[in-house]
Formats: structure tokens, C-alpha cells, sequence
């Protein structure tokens, strides 16, 4: 994604840089800046400025822009009334144990398929991609009934974070991802490491997962957001109050709970990984499309 | 960009066993065995998750739809789900939204972002911020963004944000989530808003690629712009936007949070249930995990279908 301003595109630079194209250029950008802004930071500003609202201000026509007599108390309610400490606790809990197992058992995977290359490694790969075209409704009950009766081991893993996390492991898209990069480290590299005795292990520890860092960061931040983002999964498998995530807490508590309690509950929900994205925008941005274009 | 990527080998496409593996002191059948055996080890973690929770229960999805369990007694029934789940009274309905949900998100969903990220890709100042505008709602709880939607764009009143705006533009107001016509399309906004910026990002890497002598060359053939776009920019970018509309259809004909929570399930006069949501209804709250799973081999099929249409069309292209 190199910002190259000389790079030409569909209006050459020439064409804007002078007369009436220079005007409509920079009319246009101040348009779409604004227009971006309204549309999509708009509704933000909205959702947090309404949840300061009061239940009379909230319903008053037309609506206010500012809120008149902000009331944090809002903001207060929804973290007690929805415990929300307890569902932020648990949903960074899953999220965290969902990036380990993804780094640890994809990494390993990704790596095997890509340098070790066991027999039936490409069958194995193919079997794995090919759950990239099933649609996750369609598994979701058989899913569920396995969940909730391991076969062979007869385990009910409902209210257990395995639930959460043992299915975010098997993900192809991750399995592609890092296995596309590994496939870019010279064999020469691995070669040398054979050469000094060291073992499959060591040299993944100690050549390939260093060289792999951007991208073991851009799986371990989509396993955080998924986490963060799902909400049917964890509805079905995190039934009882104690376990909940944090969106499905908000929607349990949506129909008994005043709406500026919710949105300022929903507003809460929000931060984490806006924060995440914030941070991380590089990583997901180029995460995001070095994983589809190529692919 | 911060992937970078160590500068790739060649290699044949065949894929030949790497010269080092078979290292000269020790060769055989036992250094075979134990090398695959090493392999598999680290294998074996990702491949039982995979057997555990995917594999498996897409078989045992197809086996569940012929059987039927009652009293912890499970008996072949044959078609029987499959007959149960189409005389649903909101099993045409279903599909009829679902449908309707795709087609107007293709629409929307689709030529927006392309357009979006054709015009982003032309500003030379302000892109970094832009970008992060229009992904930033992708990242919000799906939840979170829908309540929004949900208690301050779509109230019905007058001091909902979208009648407010209507009003101020003396234009009608609408009902929203209450109108049965109003309710997809009222949908789609809410989607297309929070998921959109997934594609405009991969739209705009996708347009950086294109080589600048091809615009050059269309521009001193005299082509205006649209027709630079028409045969440079899109057929440039022909399998990315053929890729996201097979993806985007997967994605939208799972339609299930939006009616979940902003039409609370049906909507007005069954005007938001989706296919996914029928499958939740019959799985969890009818006591008819059988009758889900027909249900959820039936999606199968429709969007199987859809792939074949697709590896059809692409392959003609090409």
C-alpha cells in the first residue's frame, strides 16, 4: 500500500494540479471529508452524546443536537445495572484465550503444511480451505450438538470458554494467512538451521516465528475482534448469566432496560475495540487486504 | 505497509521435497517415518479442532436432517424434516426476505464501496483519514451499532434521527421498522453501514495495482473517464469484484443479527424473518434441532448453487 503520489490513477496529476480541475479536485475532497465524517462519525457522536440524553430530552422533537442536561448517571446505571465489569471481564477472558490457542495450534499447523510437509499434507490443507465455503449458519446446530456432548468423551463444554475457544481454532482463512507467509521464508534459511542440528521446533521458535511477527499480530487482532464481535455463537454456548459476552449481556438486558441505559451500555461495548482498531489500524487494514487480494 | 514479505524462492509448482530433508547421513525409511511423524504432531492440535467442530458436524448436520429425536430416541424419518420445514407458514417468507435482503444489499453493499473506493483512491490528501472513517464502524460489536440503529435512527417519532432529518427536509416520515415496506430496506442502511468498509479496503488495494500506463494509454486514446473505468478500471479488477460479490451473497444470505435485534425477530407481519433466523427459531426456541439442521442443508445447497453459477461465469471470463 505504498502511498506513492506520483503513482498514476484514473485522473492524471496534471489534470487536477491546475485550472478548473484544481477546483473541482478540492471541492470534492471537502465534500467527501464532510460527507465521510457525517455518515460514519456522525452516528457515533450520536450514540454517545444520546446516551447522556434523559428519557424526556430523548424523546422530544426535533432532536436535541446537544445534549441540554447531560447525565453521566446513564452511563453509571448501565455499568451497574448490567454488571458490565463482569461482561468486559469475561469477553477479554474468551478473547485472550482465543488469540493463545489460534497462535499455538494454527501457527504449528501452518508451519507443518508449509515446511515440513508431512504425507497427506496437501489433503489435509484442501480439507481445511474447504470449510471457507460453509456458510457458518449452516453448522451452527450440528456445532451446538456436538458442543454440548463431545463425541467420544461424552463432555458438555456449554458455560466452559473451551466452547468459545477450541472452534475459533479451526480457521482456514488463518491457516492460509500464516501459511502463505511462511511459504515466503527462504528454504535456505531453514536449511542452515537443519545443517546446525537444530530441531523442528527450535527452528520454528527460533528462525521462523521471529521473521513472522506482523503477521502472527494480524491474526492474533482479528482473533481478539472476532471474539469481540460474535454474538450467536456465544448466545447458544454461554447460556447463563455468570459466562455471558459482553453484546450478548447488552441484548439479554435490552427489553427490561431503559434505551439511553442500553445505548450507554452499547457505547461501553464499543471502546475496546475501537481502541484496538485505533492502534492497530495498519496491521488490520493490510491484514485485511494481504489476505484477500492475493489469495 | 506492515506485512512485509521475505522475497519469495522459486519454486516449481510441483513442489519437489526440499534438498535439505534428506540429509545425507541418516536416509531411509526410518528418517521418513519420523519426519512425518514430526509433521503430524504439529499438525494434530489444528486437525482435531477441525474434525471436532467442523468436519464432523457437517456430516452429522446432513445425518440429523433425515432423523428425528424425541425423548432421547432417534429414529430415521426420512424427508419428513425437510416436508415439516416448507409447510412452515414463514418458509417462503423466509427465503422471499432473505432474497430480497441480498439482492437490494448487492445493490447497495456492492457498488457503493467500489465507487467509494474508486473516488478515495483519486484524492491525494486525506486518504489515511478516510480510510479509517469507513472502517471504523466495522469494528464496533455488531450489537452495539444495531441498538444505535435500533432506539435513535429508526424511532418512529419525530425524535428518531432519520425522521428528524426527513422532517427538516420536508420529505414523509417513515415508520421504519414498523412499516413491513420499510423494513429491509431499513435493514440494508444498518448492514451496508457497518460492514462496508471491508470492501472499500480491498477495493482500493486492489485499484493501487492497476499499472498507470493503462490510464495513460486510455487517456491519449481520447477515453473520458467513465470509460477509463468501464475498460480499464473494471476489467482490471474483474476477479476481486467477481470474489467479494461470492462472498458478500454468503455473508448476506446469512442475514440473522439484523432482524434479531432491530425488528425483533419477525418484524412486522413477517416482514424481516430470514432463513437463518427460522433455523435459530426452530433449533432453540421450537425444541426442533432436526427440522434447524434440514433447514441449514437446504442454505447449503441454494448457496452451493450460487458457487457453481459463479465458477461458471468466472471460468467463461477467463
Amino acid at each position: 500500500m505504498a502511498q506513492d503520489s506520483a503513482a498514476r490513477t484514473l485522473i492524471s496529476q496534471t489534470q487536477i494540479s491546475r485550472g478548473r480541475g484544481r477546483i473541482i479536485y478540492w471541492t470534492l475532497l471537502v465534500v467527501v471529508v464532510a460527507g465521510f465524517t457525517l455518515v460514519f462519525l456522525g452516528p457515533l457522536y450520536w450514540m454517545v452524546t444520546g446516551a447522556l440524553k434523559s428519557g424526556q430530552e430523548i424523546a422530544q422533537t426535533p432532536p436535541s443536537l446537544f445534549p441540554k442536561d447531560p447525565q453521566p448517571q446513564n452511563y453509571i446505571d448501565a455499568w451497574n445495572n448490567l454488571d458490565l465489569a463482569k461482561l468486559l471481564f469475561n469477553t477479554f477472558y474468551y478473547a485472550i484465550g482465543a488469540v493463545l490457542f489460534q497462535l499455538v495450534l494454527d501457527t504449528a499447523a501452518a508451519y507443518s503444511l508449509s515446511k515440513l510437509r508431512p504425507i497427506f499434507g496437501n489433503v489435509i490443507l484442501a480439507l481445511m480451505l474447504g470449510t471457507l465455503m460453509i456458510p457458518a449458519m449452516v453448522l451452527i446446530v450440528p456445532q451446538y450438538v456436538t458442543v454440548i456432548d463431545l463425541p467420544i468423551v461424552h463432555i458438555n463444554l456449554l458455560d466452559s470458554p473451551f466452547a468459545i475457544w477450541l472452534p475459533l481454532v479451526a480457521n482456514a482463512f488463518n491457516i492460509f494467512l500464516l501459511k502463505r507467509f511462511f511459504d515466503s521464508i527462504p528454504e535456505e534459511l531453514m536449511a542452515a538451521a537443519l545443517m546446525d542440528g537444530a530441531t523442528s521446533l527450535r527452528t520454528l521458535w527460533s528462525i521462523i516465528l521471529p521473521l513472522s511477527r506482523p503477521i502472527l499480530g494480524v491474526v492474533s487482532i482479528f482473533a481478539v475482534t472476532a471474539v469481540w464481535k460474535d454474538f450467536l455463537w456465544p448466545k447458544l454456548v454461554m447460556p447463563s448469566p455468570e459466562t455471558r459476552t459482553v453484546s450478548v449481556g447488552i441484548y439479554a438486558f435490552a427489553g427490561g432496560t431503559p434505551m439511553n441505559v442500553v445505548i450507554a451500555a452499547s457505547v461501553i461495548a464499543a471502546i475496546p475495540t475501537v481502541i484496538i482498531f485505533l492502534i492497530f489500524q495498519r496491521n488490520i487494514m493490510s491484514g485485511l487486504t494481504t489476505g484477500s487480494i492475493k489469495g | 505497509m506492515a506485512i512485509t514479505t521475505v522475497p519469495e524462492t522459486p519454486r516449481k509448482p510441483g513442489r519437489p521435497p526440499s534438498p535439505y530433508s534428506a540429509r545425507p547421513q541418516r536416509t531411509g525409511l526410518g528418517r521418513k517415518v519420523r519426519d512425518n511423524l514430526t509433521g503430524h504432531a504439529f499438525l494434530i492440535g489444528a486437525v482435531l479442532c477441525f474434525v471436532v467442530f467442523s468436519w464432523y458436524p457437517m456430516v452429522r448436520g446432513i445425518v440429523m436432517s433425515f432423523q428425528r429425536t424425541r425423548r432421547g430416541e432417534t429414529t430415521w424419518v426420512g424427508w419428513d424434516n425437510y416436508t415439516r420445514l416448507i409447510a412452515d407458514p414463514s418458509f417462503w417468507p423466509a427465503w422471499k426476505n432473505t432474497f430480497y435482503f441480498t439482492g437490494l444489499a448487492l445493490v447497495l453493499g456492492y457498488a457503493v464501496p467500489f465507487f467509494v473506493a474508486i473516488l478515495l483512491n483519486e484524492f491525494r490528501h486525506g486518504k489515511g483519514y478516510l480510510r479509517i472513517l469507513v472502517y471504523l464502524p466495522v469494528m464496533l460489536p455488531p450489537a452495539s451499532a444495531l441498538f444505535l440503529f435500533k432506539f435513535y435512527a429508526y424511532d418512529p417519532s419525530e425524535a428518531g434521527l432519520f425522521n428528524a432529518i426527513l422532517k427538516a427536509l420536508h420529505l414523509p416520515t417513515s415508520q421504519w421498522m414498523q412499516s413491513p415496506e420499510m423494513t429491509m430496506p431499513a435493514m440494508v442502511v444498518a448492514s451496508t453501514w457497518m460492514n462496508m468498509g471491508g470492501a472499500v479496503l480491498i477495493y482500493l488495494a486492489s485499484l493501487q495495482n492497476i499499472p498507470g500506463e493503462l490510464y495513460e494509454a486510455a487517456e491519449l486514446d481520447g477515453a473520458g473517464i467513465w470509460r477509463r473505468i468501464r475498460h480499464v478500471t473494471i476489467p482490471q479488477t474483474r476477479l476481486i469484484l467477481a470474489l467479494l460479490a461470492m462472498l458478500q451473497i454468503v455473508a448476506t444470505m446469512q442475514l440473522f443479527i439484523e432482524p434479531l435485534i432491530l425488528a425483533n425477530g419477525a418484524g412486522a407481519e413477517d416482514s424481516a424473518t430470514s432463513v437463518a433466523y427460522l433455523i435459530y427459531q426452530h433449533g432453540f426456541f421450537q425444541n426442533d434441532l432436526n427440522g434447524a439442521a434440514a433447514l441449514g442443508v437446504i442454505m447449503l445447497v441454494v448457496l452451493a448453487g450460487f458457487s457453481a453459477v459463479y465458477v461458471r461465469l468466472t471460468a467463461k471470463q477467463d
